[in-house]
């Protein structure tokens, strides 16, 4: 099974990349109505899933892969079980139809290639995210997928508003990005493993593992970061200054849910513990309650919205940290529903924005006359987040109740967080799917209509999508839901729940909720009155938190730079030396490693007189009054060590010193006479004697460490090789020169890049106008003098 | 430093330091020479000849610019390097022929190619750090 699909599973997960690529070509060609021919690639994508459907139903798994890295034992691999597959098929279906509104939403905008690029590269992303098995393939998809949101959020660049909340989104999701990275790599750790099936194979070792919790509280920060759990939260309505496709696509159906993903992903290994039952509902009962007492504040339909988004996803995962089978099976059928509402009624407000000029609750009513269609999906949908029959969502809320119902203290508490975050999420559904289509018709910026085809096909399906799936509920839990319910729970669970209520504690508590959310809904200006009350009582929020966090971290790098960095050469050079002396003598020191003193051999003539000129030499350095003499005896001494490896054999070397040294005399004399330096040297003694202790104590340390470093006896092993083969292997006799052209080729290719470089920037810095001819230059010149 | 002895000698010295540079460059593989310090000689060459007939004669007599010089040797380098690949070996394996010239056999490899690029890289970078001092100095 696995195998003869293999290749093409492949290519469909490359599929979105290809058509992004095409995107902006087709735009050109085509206008507008290339979205039909883009919305060929995900549909082939969504067909593809399909296939897997029943196979997966009947409880098998689909798995493939190449190998990426051997030497690290790294694949790119993929496993496709009930969760991944229901993913994947939210992912490509709901993105067929979002590339098809995009068409319709940013008709004519000058841009719309480079946003169908984007949001196909987004596709891509994401689905590899929820298909991935290797940890390294889930970890790049998961990162691709907040660079590609960050390029869409800030899509309208020229709007500071969006370009802050593209980057908001990306240090809160990329800063979670390396929470699960470490995460994982613990997981690796402590299991041995490397993927996910092998993790889910594993069953109980990672529970018991004594870095659980590290690994535990790593990987929440990804997710939580991810699926805008609170605190975390703010980033997602921030997002909303995206255009409408964005947020219907990224922050309802699926980016935002990767959180929630990696959650269910991981339950049957991670969850079921004390710390799992305790942190997971306690944030999401958390961001349940917020999310939706934040949605009721606004009058934006998007905002609303968002809201309502946050909260759904505290709901989510405080269901799947529930610890109860019913819980996580409720939590599927909801992720489902949500998919399906949530993703229709963000494309029905970018409508209602599209076709009369505004989305502001305030100023919309008595629009449905105008817009039917829209009209329709909205209620549609509507109906399904209000939780009422015959909608999947109903069937989400009875599971639900049903599930958290149980009688323990946690459960009643939970209940009844949930009971208010859905009675609230239907207030605002209504408010969103059903306030703005009725009422006396108001006066908006644009004359209301019915948007084109492209616009209502999105909605229209979606919303149906979530109807039928409740009528025909057999067949959608026999193929979705409870093969995506045993994959989260990790053994075989049936879901059987259907449009016929059942008389009993659920349905009651529904009516409750239903109660409730009516209540609300009446009183919705009154509520949000109060709440903007409350929150200007509160006056601070973690968006403000998150601005005062960045300044923090821009002053705290300025004073910091102040003083490493304070611009004056002779303390970082002082600094530099010290430490080098250090780092020599501490070590000799510590580890009884001084040299023992050495015989000294005899000396003949020659060599004593070489000896001889280079003390000369550096006495000329020393005594020099000015400093083009001190330049110039500093290449006296010198050219003495040239000289002495020539007696020792070393000619290449003896050769490259003597070069070497003239250019540095020539080079350190232009730049000197360049740098308009006093001629002599004015330092107080004090300063000198400094220096001069600290110049002794380094040049003793690397003189004793030579000393220390030929007592080592010789190991010849590389000589040896070297000497028998450059003439065999390498052609040439030259053996300094066959090693650094041929046995260490790359590693002289690196240097020639590094001299060209250093070339280039020491070019730059000469080129900077006179004027200010800065320290800079000097030490630059100085290193490269001696580099080359 | 621009005294007539000097200005007078400083062309033939450095035109003889760049044929001697070369010299040694070819022989590097066999006897004490090579890229590096071949590349180094020129330099100096071209220093030299800055030094005591003023930069703009310099830029004239090497035409390119000398990072442009620098560049394109480190391209070569790296050019040498992908020769391998197509015999399937890896990057920047030397790989060898000999041609016969006029009855003479020479060998040639893609280490020559590479030490000429190593060669390219030193005369470009430093001769350009060497000429941008001196312009400033003249300027």
């Amino acid at each position: 099974m696995a195998a003869d699909s293999q290749w093409l599973t492949f290519l469909v997960l490359f599929l979105p990349f290809f058509a992004a690529a095409a995107a902006p070509l087709l735009t050109r060609s085509f206008g507008h109505k290339a979205a039909w021919i883009l919305a060929v690639f995900p549909a082939f994508i969504f067909l593809h899933f399909i296939g897997f459907a029943a196979p997966v139903a009947n409880g098998e798994t689909i798995s493939g892969g190449y190998s990426w890295i051997e030497s690290l034992d790294v694949d790119f691999s993929w496993y496709l079980d009930g969760l991944s597959l229901t993913f994947a098929l939210l992912i490509s279906g709901i993105g067929t139809l979002i590339v098809l509104y995009s068409g319709g939403y940013l008709k004519g905008h000058a841009q719309q290639g480079r946003f169908f690029s984007f949001i196909l590269m987004f596709m891509g992303a994401m689905q590899g995210l929820v298909v991935a098995d290797s940890f390294l393939t889930l970890f790049v998809f998961w990162e691709l997928t907040s660079i590609a949101s960050f390029l869409l959020i800030g899509f309208d660049h020229s709007r500071e508003a969006a370009r802050r909340a593209a980057l908001q989104a990306l240090i809160v999701t990329g800063a979670g990005g390396l929470s699960l990275l470490a995460g994982l790599l613990v997981i690796a750790q402590a299991t041995g493993v490397n993927s996910l099936s092998a993790l889910l194979a594993e069953g109980e070792g990672l529970r018991e593992a004594p870095l659980y919790f590290a690994a535990l509280l790593l990987v929440l920060g990804g997710a939580f970061t991810k699926s805008a759990q609170f605190p975390f939260h703010f980033w997602l309505p921030n997002a909303m200054e995206a255009p409408t496709p964005v947020s219907a696509y990224l922050h309802s159906a699926t980016m935002v849910k990767a959180g929630v993903y990696l959650l269910m992903r991981l339950n049957p290994v991670m969850g079921e513990t004390f710390a799992w039952e305790t942190i997971l509902p306690l944030f999401g009962g958390t961001t349940l309650i917020v999310g939706t007492l934040l949605g009721l504040r606004q009058t934006d339909l998007k905002l609303m919205l968002a809201y309502t988004t946050v909260a759904s996803l505290g709901l989510l995962v405080m269901l799947t940290g529930f610890g109860s089978h019913l819980a996580v099976e409720a939590a599927v059928l909801y992720l489902v529903a949500h998919s399906l509402f949530k993703g229709a009624l963000f494309m029905v407000a970018g409508c209602i924005d599209h076709e009369t000029g505004t989305r502001d609750l305030t100023r919309l009513g008595g629009i449905g006359r105008a817009m039917p269609i829209t009209f329709a999906a909205a209620l549609l949908a509507a109906f399904s987040m209000g939780g009422l029959p015959p909608f999947f969502g109903f069937l989400a809320k009875e599971e639900i109740y049903a599930g958290l119902a149980t009688g323990s203290f946690w459960g009643v508490l939970l209940t009844l967080v949930a009971i208010i975050g859905n009675g609230l999420m239907f207030a605002i559904g209504f408010a969103v799917g059903l306030k703005p289509f009725i009422g006396a018709a108001s006066d908006t910026p644009k004359h209301p209509h019915e948007g084109p085809i492209l616009l209502w096909l999105g909605p229209v399906i979606l919303a149906t999508t979530g109807l039928l799936a409740a009528l025909f509920s057999s067949l959608s839990h026999h193929f979705v839901s409870s093969p995506m319910a045993s994959a989260v729970v990790g053994e075989p669970v049936e879901i059987s729940i259907s449009i016929v209520p059942h008389v009993g504690l659920p349905l009651l508590l529904s009516l409750v909720t239903i109660a409730l959310g009516i209540f609300v809904y009446l009183t919705l200006e009154r509520g949000r009155a109060s709440m903007a009350t409350v929150l200007a009582a509160i006056g601070w929020g973690p968006d403000r938190g998150f601005d005062q966090f960045v300044r923090g971290v821009i002053r705290i790098s300025a004073v910091v730079t102040g003083i490493v960095q304070n611009g004056r050469l002779d303390i970082y050079m002082t600094v530099t030396f010290i430490i080098l002396a250090a780092a020599l003598f501490v070590p000799m020191i510590g580890f009884g490693e001084l040299p023992s003193v050495p015989a000294i051999a005899a000396l003949s003539f020659h060599e004593w007189a070489i000896l001889v000129i280079a003390f000369i030499g550096l006495g000329a350095v020393v005594y020099a009054r000015d400093r083009l003499t001190a330049i110039v005896s500093l290449g006296i001494q010198g050219f003495a060590v040239a000289l002495l490896f020539m007696l020792f054999g070393a000619a290449d070397l003896s050769f490259t010193q003597f070069m070497v040294e003239t250019l540095s005399v020539v080079i350190l004399a232009l730049v000197m006479t360049r740098l308009r330096l006093s001629p002599a040297d004015h330092r107080p003694t004090g300063q000198k004697l400094l220096d001069f202790s600290i110049a002794s104590v380094c040049g003793a340390g690397l003189g004793l460490l030579l000393m220390r470093v030929v007592e080592v006896p010789f190991d010849p092993t590389l000589s040896t090789f070297f000497a028998e083969n450059s003439r065999v292997i390498a052609h040439g006799r030259n053996i300094v020169n066959v090693i650094i052209v041929d046995f260490r080729g790359l590693d002289t290719l690196g240097e020639i890049a590094v001299v060209m470089i250093a070339g280039l920037a020491i070019l730059a810095l000469v080129r900077v106008r006179a004027g200010k001819p800065g320290n800079a230059t000097k030490t630059k010149t100085v290193e490269t003098g001696g580099e080359a | 430093m621009s005294t007539l002895i000097f200005r007078t000698t400083a062309p033939y010295l450095a035109s003889l330091m760049v044929l001697f540079s070369l010299f040694v460059l070819l022989r590097g593989h066999n006897e004490p020479g090579g890229g590096f310090i071949g590349g180094l000689i020129a330099a100096s060459a071209l220093a030299i000849y800055g030094i005591a007939c003023g930069v703009p004669s310099v830029r004239r007599a090497i035409y390119f610019h000398p990072m442009a010089i620098s560049g394109s040797g480190l391209f070569l380098a790296a050019l040498s390097g992908l020769v391998s690949l197509f015999v399937e070996q890896p990057f920047l394996t030397g790989q060898w022929i000999t041609l016969n010239v006029l009855g003479v056999p020479l060998d040639l490899s893609t280490v020559l190619f590479f030490d000429i690029g190593v060669y390219l890289v030193v005369v470009g970078s430093i001769t350009s750090i060497a000429l941008g001092l001196e312009e400033r100095e003249h300027a």
